[in-house]
């Protein structure tokens, strides 16, 4: 993995900002093979990452100047974690170790010369976990701050292809998410039009995860589950935003076999800005009058409520003792025809 | 003859997880004194305080994303601890699971990504084992990575059974677990282990995990690295390589352990030079001389985490936690040796500070424990039964969760008040083992077994040095959170 280019391959570059690594740890399952193989396929080589790299210290600073005085062609920076612009905008809560530089100014000087710049998770995106609470840090996502414009790299950043950051939104994303996107730009499949309105790609943000979700029939009678480990709807009790979180979770499985809800647990909307700082507690659904406050993105509220009222009121019995116990007590079966 | 010390600062320090910049004092070939910096401050433990009690569940596990799993239990053991809660067997077999999975898989993680690329180095091209190495080893296209990553992977798919995906799962709770195994699904567990140790018992052992775990003491290891060819497995290889480059004569650490134990498998304890005691957790402190961080020794039921980056005695957001004032080390090793496997007994008998090689071994030796154990577990599920007790009434006032990560013990100290976090604190494994000097002086573990390494003229990253460091395992994001 040595600092060289040629024109046939895409290279990139990979950082880890103030991350808990778990982006990196999400994209090692790709495919169930793991990231640098699942990238090679399509020409894609990682010049360094602090992960799998065998060059460190002033070997692994010397792949990054190059890269930030333009020596060797970036055709794409990925970011992973916030960028941390404390304390008192010094970013010295982040140094990169050996350089005596904050993260921060290391990943603008990057990013300025970078064909593309890929945000990797929520943290990179928007300033995920560590902007939570009052944001000690000042922690951002690299062109948002939560919801807003006005990220590390400024509200008008454009990268050398005229693209805003792509934002690889997740905590952590989906490892497909993330070789799908760069295989895409590492083929020149990405244009504005492929991003929603906050920079993620739309292969996976033009789903939610509440599609697919393996709750369905629960969902359908408003059969709720009340406490961990029951196998009803997690909507209506228990916090699930699934049907307001972009993700192809529940289409795609993780690792194998598995999702939030199918785990057992609220889908925390963890692609959104601000998912870390809920109104309530994560694991509760907000509720005015008995209503849950976060309905599904586009359906009007008295529709939701008089269909729900409904659907409760048709919910067959297999269905509703089902609800309420971590494993099927009554399982799906007709009544025996007779005989004629 | 002797020079005067010339400094080496060591940085970007790679292949482990997060931020690590080591300041070297060298002298006469050799490190005299080693300064460890984290150089990442993130906050959680100040994000968290004036949340919902059971938001630590969704918090505290995003410190770190290689040992989120452990993050969640420690959170939820905290507050099973506030509670009174308990868990019914299936809970407490799929914790361990789900947690074994997550240990399992670091370690195999650390040795192929995260430490054997070092044995690559190009440094090494004069041994006679160096092509070998090269093949194996090598970083991006080494086979053992190649062949054994698709394995780690597949192996994780239990992750995607019990625990919906990983990293960050919100399946751990105080009562249990949020998803039950249906006899389908054990059938499933069953088969996803049965792959994973044929993959290790095929690439990284080349032999039994019955075998490896059967190993009881130093003879018996280098009778078995004797008994087949060098290139005969990747443990057999790095046991040669470790012979040639002399690893038992490198880093050692302060020879006091600590193991909080776990699974029910591995017991806790302390032992510190010949004798092994009780650990209690009561005796824990942190020391903030040469943190970046306002205040003085505090037990982490009472410490607080208030940053002070212009404070001149500081040089890393990493405290120092002491245990009855004496510096720990923690990890595998700590582990098996609190434990009393016969092999690390004998090592640490021979070595009372353990080495870069008996640090590998304890990590290899552990997978080859753990996986066995993972098949009884499944074996005891009871698919019709309880996976989670209902939530308790958390009362006000503290609790503590204890769990052993990979890396070694992790703490979090938790106190409510109003249902609200008033307190959080948190000791992660590797504050323990690289923490920076406390108000006496005292380096921390990685800081002591730094102590010696050779450097080699020329060297701006010395490699000794790196094999010392990522011996340990080093998880910075966990240890300043």
């Amino acid at each position: 993995m040595a600092a060289s280019s040629s024109s046939d391959t895409f290279n990139l570059l990979w950082l880890q900002a103030a991350s808990c690594g778990g982006c990196t740890m999400s994209a090692l399952a790709a495919d169930d093979t793991e990231l640098l193989r699942s990238l090679e396929r399509f020409g894609i080589r990682m010049l360094w990452h602090p992960s799998l790299s065998e060059e460190s210290g002033t070997e692994a600073l010397s792949i990054l100047e190059d890269c930030a005085s333009g020596r060797v062609r970036l055709d794409c920076l990925c970011v992973e974690g916030s960028v941390l612009l404390g304390p008192q905008g010094s970013g010295r809560f982040q140094m990169l170790s050996g350089s005596g530089k904050p993260m921060m100014e290391w990943i603008s000087r990057l990013a300025a010369q970078a064909s593309t710049v890929v945000a990797v998770g929520s943290c990179a995106a928007f300033g995920g976990v560590p902007a939570a609470g009052h944001n000690p840090t000042d922690a951002r996502g690299l062109q948002y701050s939560g919801w807003d414009l006005g990220g590390a790299l400024g509200k008008t950043f454009r990268s050398g292809s005229g693209l805003p950051v792509v934002n690889i939104a997740g905590c952590a994303p989906h490892p497909g998410w993330m070789v799908e996107t760069l295989a895409a730009l590492a083929l020149g499949n990405i244009s504005a039009e492929h991003l929603d309105a906050l920079g993620r790609p739309r292969t996976y943000a033009d789903h939610l995860a509440h599609h697919g979700c393996g709750r369905n029939e629960f969902y359908e009678f408003k059969a709720s589950a009340a406490r961990p480990s029951d196998r009803g709807c997690l909507m209506e009790n228990l916090g699930c935003r699934a049907t307001q979180a972009p993700g192809d979770c529940n289409i795609r499985r993780w690792n194998g076999y598995g999702s939030c809800t199918d785990g057992g647990y609220a889908c925390i909307n963890c692609t959104s800005p601000c998912f870390e700082t809920p109104s309530g507690p994560f694991q509760e659904t907000a509720k005015v009058a008995g209503i849950p406050v976060g309905l599904p993105v586009d359906m009007p509220k008295a529709w939701f409520v008089a269909l729900a009222a409904l659907s409760k009121s048709a919910t067959p019995q297999r269905v509703r003792t089902n609800a309420h116990a971590d494993h099927v007590i009554v399982p799906p079966a007709r009544k025996p025809f007779k005989s004629p | 003859m002797t020079q005067n010390p010339t400094r080496l600062i060591v940085g970007p320090f790679n292949r482990v997880e997060g931020d690590l910049e080591v300041t070297l004092d060298i002298q006469d070939g050799a490190v005299a004194e080693a300064r460890v910096n984290a150089p990442l401050y993130r906050g959680f433990e100040q994000i968290l305080l004036g949340r919902p009690a059971a938001d630590c569940l969704v918090i505290a596990p995003r410190i770190c994303g290689i040992c989120s799993v452990s993050q969640s239990v420690a959170a939820a053991r905290a507050l099973a601890d506030l509670g009174q809660a308990s868990m019914p067997d299936n809970g407490s077999l799929a914790t361990n699971l789900i947690l074994a999975c997550e240990n399992a898989a670091d370690h195999l993680t650390h040795f192929m990504l995260f430490f054997a690329p070092d044995l690559a180095r190009s440094c090494y091209s004069e041994h006679p084992w160096f092509q070998t190495a090269r093949r194996r080893f090598a970083a991006g296209d080494g086979e053992c990575a190649r062949t054994l990553l698709p394995a780690r992977a597949r192996f994780l798919h239990l992750m995607g059974l019990l625990a919906g995906k990983w990293p960050h799962s919100l399946a751990l709770q105080p009562g249990g677990v949020t998803k039950g195994i249906d006899p389908g699904e054990k059938i499933r567990l069953l088969s996803i282990l049965a792959e994973f140790r044929e993959a290790l018992e095929t690439h990284l052992f080349a032999d039994s995990l019955e075998s490896i775990a059967a190993l009881n003491g130093i003879a018996a290891l280098e009778a078995w690295a004797d008994a087949a060819p060098f290139d005969r497995g990747d443990f057999r290889l790095f046991l040669h390589i470790a012979r040639h480059l002399n690893f038992t004569g490198l880093g050692s650490g302060p020879g006091r352990f600590i193991s909080s134990g776990s699974f029910g498998l591995f017991a806790p304890g302390v032992w510190d030079r010949d004798a092994l005691t009780v650990f209690d957790p009561t005796q824990v402190t942190e020391d903030h001389a040469h943190s970046w961080m306002e205040g003085t020794t505090a037990s982490p039921s009472a410490g607080k985490t208030i940053p002070s980056p212009d404070k001149p005695e500081g040089y890393s957001w990493c405290k120092a936690p002491r245990l009855a004032g004496q510096v720990a080390e923690v990890g595998a090793l700590a582990r098996q040796m609190v434990d009393g496997h016969p092999l690390i007994r004998d090592l640490i008998k021979t070595r009372p500070g353990g080495s870069v090689q008996d640090r590998v071994v304890a990590r290899l030796l552990e997978l080859a424990r753990l996986i066995p154990a993972m098949e009884t577990w499944i074996r005891a599920i009871r698919p019709a039964e309880p996976f989670c007790f209902p939530p308790t009434d958390l009362g006000d006032g503290p609790g503590t969760g204890l769990v052993e990560a990979a890396r070694g013990t992790l703490g979090h100290w938790i106190g409510l008040d109003g249902g609200r976090i008033a307190h959080y604190q948190i000791i992660a494994p590797t504050t323990w083992n690289f923490s920076p000097r406390d108000a006496q002086g005292n380096p921390g573990a990685l800081e002591m077994a730094l102590a010696g390494t050779p450097v080699l003229p020329g060297e701006t990253t010395p490699v000794a040095v790196q094999h010392v460091v990522r011996s340990f395992d080093p998880c910075m994001v966990c240890t300043v959170h």
